[in-house]
């Protein structure tokens, strides 16, 4: 049994218990990223818990589904998802960005086996990713590679050479993720300080990567169901890779938080991290509470 | 002084990748565009399945490779010296030398001596900036026997290698009894008044340059390092200790390359007089080759008169 078959509301439970564990992280680690990792979450939980295949005993598995988080500032999300799908033990999440532990604060492959590569240079992971898929390809094996980048990363021109070759070689098992959360660290100025502009705007990002040869779905990337039903589909595509253009709010589950370029990389304070568990409690959100 | 020329390192190269995907399946060859210079145009023709284009893309070529080498392949990526290291160099940096994934860099076209193409395609430090990387081999083999067999070597080596290979042929050093060895460099002439070292090709000028040093009754000891990481810290302490007094010679910036590497070994392991002879500090030009060594002092007859002036200085009072 090399899947982990689970309902839409036991993955949003899921996804809901990791947004509090990275919350408790990064206020435990005093650093990192949050507003990244709590828009990537419900992505990485439908990923590891519905969608690849993986046995969490086992992660170097030659079989395996790949995933490369390409945004590795959001390498808490990971790290979380991980835990909590038995690759190590949640308490874990505690040496959170510490010396020594296998959890650094970019994804580092030398420091964690159940990480399929390293990545925190913006855009390398994608680049690595086709490498991956098109290894994958020359094998004969039929896993499939998942990356995901942030819309703030497709700035890097690697990201466009990657997928260029994507294209050329028809890497229909390569599907990438992009978290459009509409915001990166500081970004450009929209009117006042605190008023960023999005990276991109919806059309422009869709339209680039079908000028490349994509093909191109759209997901809200907070709707459980959707996000799997999207990571299905893109799967299956065939003769071209597959990119998920998924509609995020950046630091999602935190109303103080979301979309707020500030809490790109803000440590929460005491208060801040009781306020963001008592809004993650799942109190209110009835059927959620784990 | 006339010498045997061997064939160009980037053609004994090409051939000698298609040899190895003959006898290894993992073995891949990635390119930026630049097989027809670099010699790897005949991989295609021999292995069309195994020989990726990765299109004029430096940066993204070295992360593919990376992908490639984690589901087991051995990617070879060869693209210009100057292009592979310093453009892609993040690549390199973090999922290659950080990572330890088993991917080989083939740097073409390095040193001085380009093919007319001038200082963008020339890279000087490109040996500073990889033997500074922790956990990557840095080769530069000197004629065609041992890229032969440095192309080899790199390929049964678990983890990153990067190896220069030069663009024009060169004298032959070595015959095919020599054996090349990851980490030891090789005694091209023994010598009691100095001793010289070099890398690459360059080895052969200095060998050159030891024949008329020694019609001027000097005794020089040609050491040539083929490794420049892990450098053999034991062969250059002993080549040091037969003369005390070493002079580096590269066709590379005299900052951080060979010379700093042989320096830094010396000085803590048999402190002895080091000189530095390379591009000092500056950037190249276009020109034929003769013309650049002449110009940037490497030729067999200018590395001579250096030298000299080097011991001569050695005499005077301080």
């Amino acid at each position: 049994m090399t899947r982990h078959p689970v309902t839409i509301p036991e993955l949003e439970a899921t996804a809901l218990r990791a947004r509090r564990e990275i919350v408790k992280a990064i206020a435990h680690a005093k650093g990192g990223h949050l507003g990244g990792p709590l828009s990537a979450i419900d992505i990485l939980t439908a990923l590891y818990f519905s969608i690849m295949n993986i046995r969490p005993a086992q992660p170097d598995w030659p079989e395996r589904d790949r995933f490369i988080l390409s945004k590795g500032h959001s390498s808490i999300a990971l790290y979380v998802v991980l835990a909590l799908r038995g690759y190590f033990p949640v308490e874990e999440l505690r040496t959170f960005d510490a010396v020594n532990s296998g959890l650094q604060g970019h994804p580092d492959m030398t420091a964690l086996p159940a990480l399929d590569m390293s990545s925190g240079s913006l855009g390398l992971g994608f680049g690595a990713a086709v490498g991956v898929a098109l290894g994958g390809r020359l094998a004969g094996m039929d896993f499939t590679t998942f990356v995901m980048v942030g819309d703030g990363e497709c700035n890097e021109g690697i990201i466009w050479e990657g997928a260029d070759v994507s294209r050329r070689y028809a890497l229909d098992n390569l599907v990438v993720v992009v978290d459009k959360n509409d915001l990166q660290q500081f970004g450009w100025r929209k009117g006042v300080i605190a008023e960023r502009r999005p990276p991109y705007a919806d059309d422009e990002l869709r339209d680039r990567w079908a000028a490349f040869g994509w093909s191109v779905s759209d997901v809200d990337g907070h709707d459980m169901a959707a996000v799997v039903q999207a990571l299905e589909q893109a799967k299956q595509a065939e003769g071209r890779p597959a990119v998920i253009i998924a509609h995020t709010v950046k630091g999602k589950g935190v109303s103080f938080m979301e979309g707020d370029f500030r809490w790109h990389n803000r440590v929460p304070t005491e208060e801040d991290l009781s306020a963001a568990l008592f809004e993650l409690s799942g109190a209110n959100v009835p059927g959620t509470a784990v | 002084m006339e010498r045997t020329l061997g064939k160009a390192a980037r053609f004994v190269f090409g051939e000698t990748v298609v040899e190895l995907a003959n006898e290894d399946p993992r073995v891949l060859v990635l390119d930026g565009d630049v097989a027809t210079s670099t010699g790897v145009d005949v991989f295609e023709a021999a292995h069309p399945e195994r020989f990726l284009q990765m299109g004029i893309g430096e940066q993204n070529m070295l992360a593919v490779a990376a992908g490639l080498a984690s589901v087991g392949f051995v990617p070879i990526v060869s693209g210009f010296a100057c292009f592979v290291v310093s453009r892609a160099l993040d690549s390199i940096r973090v999922l290659i030398a950080q990572t330890g994934l088993n991917v080989k860099i083939v740097g073409g076209y390095t040193g001085l001596l380009t093919g007319l193409t001038g200082k963008t395609h020339q890279i000087f430090n490109d040996i500073a900036i990889m033997r500074t990387l922790p956990g990557i081999v840095v080769l530069a083999p000197g004629d065609e026997e041992e890229t032969r067999q440095a192309v080899r070597a790199m390929v049964a080596a678990a983890g990153p290698v990067y190896m220069q290979v030069t663009r024009d042929p060169s004298p032959v050093l070595f015959t095919n009894g020599y054996h090349f060895e990851i980490g030891r460099s090789v005694v091209l002439r023994e010598g009691s008044d100095v001793t010289l070292i070099s890398a690459g090709p360059q080895s052969s000028r200095v060998r050159d340059a030891a024949e008329i040093l020694a019609r001027h009754d000097i005794d020089a000891l040609v050491l040539h390092v083929p490794t420049i990481k892990p450098i053999d810290q034991e062969g250059i302490v002993q080549a040091a200790r037969a003369t005390g007094c070493v002079v580096v010679i590269e066709e590379q910036n005299v900052l951080g390359g060979l010379g700093g590497a042989v320096a830094e070994v010396l000085a803590e392991r048999y402190p002895v007089p080091v000189v530095r002879i390379g591009i000092n500090d500056t950037y190249g030009e276009s020109g034929p080759n003769e013309a650049l060594l002449d110009k940037y002092r490497l030729s067999a007859g200018a590395v001579a008169q250096q030298v000299e002036g080097v011991l001569a200085r050695r005499k005077e009072p301080v």
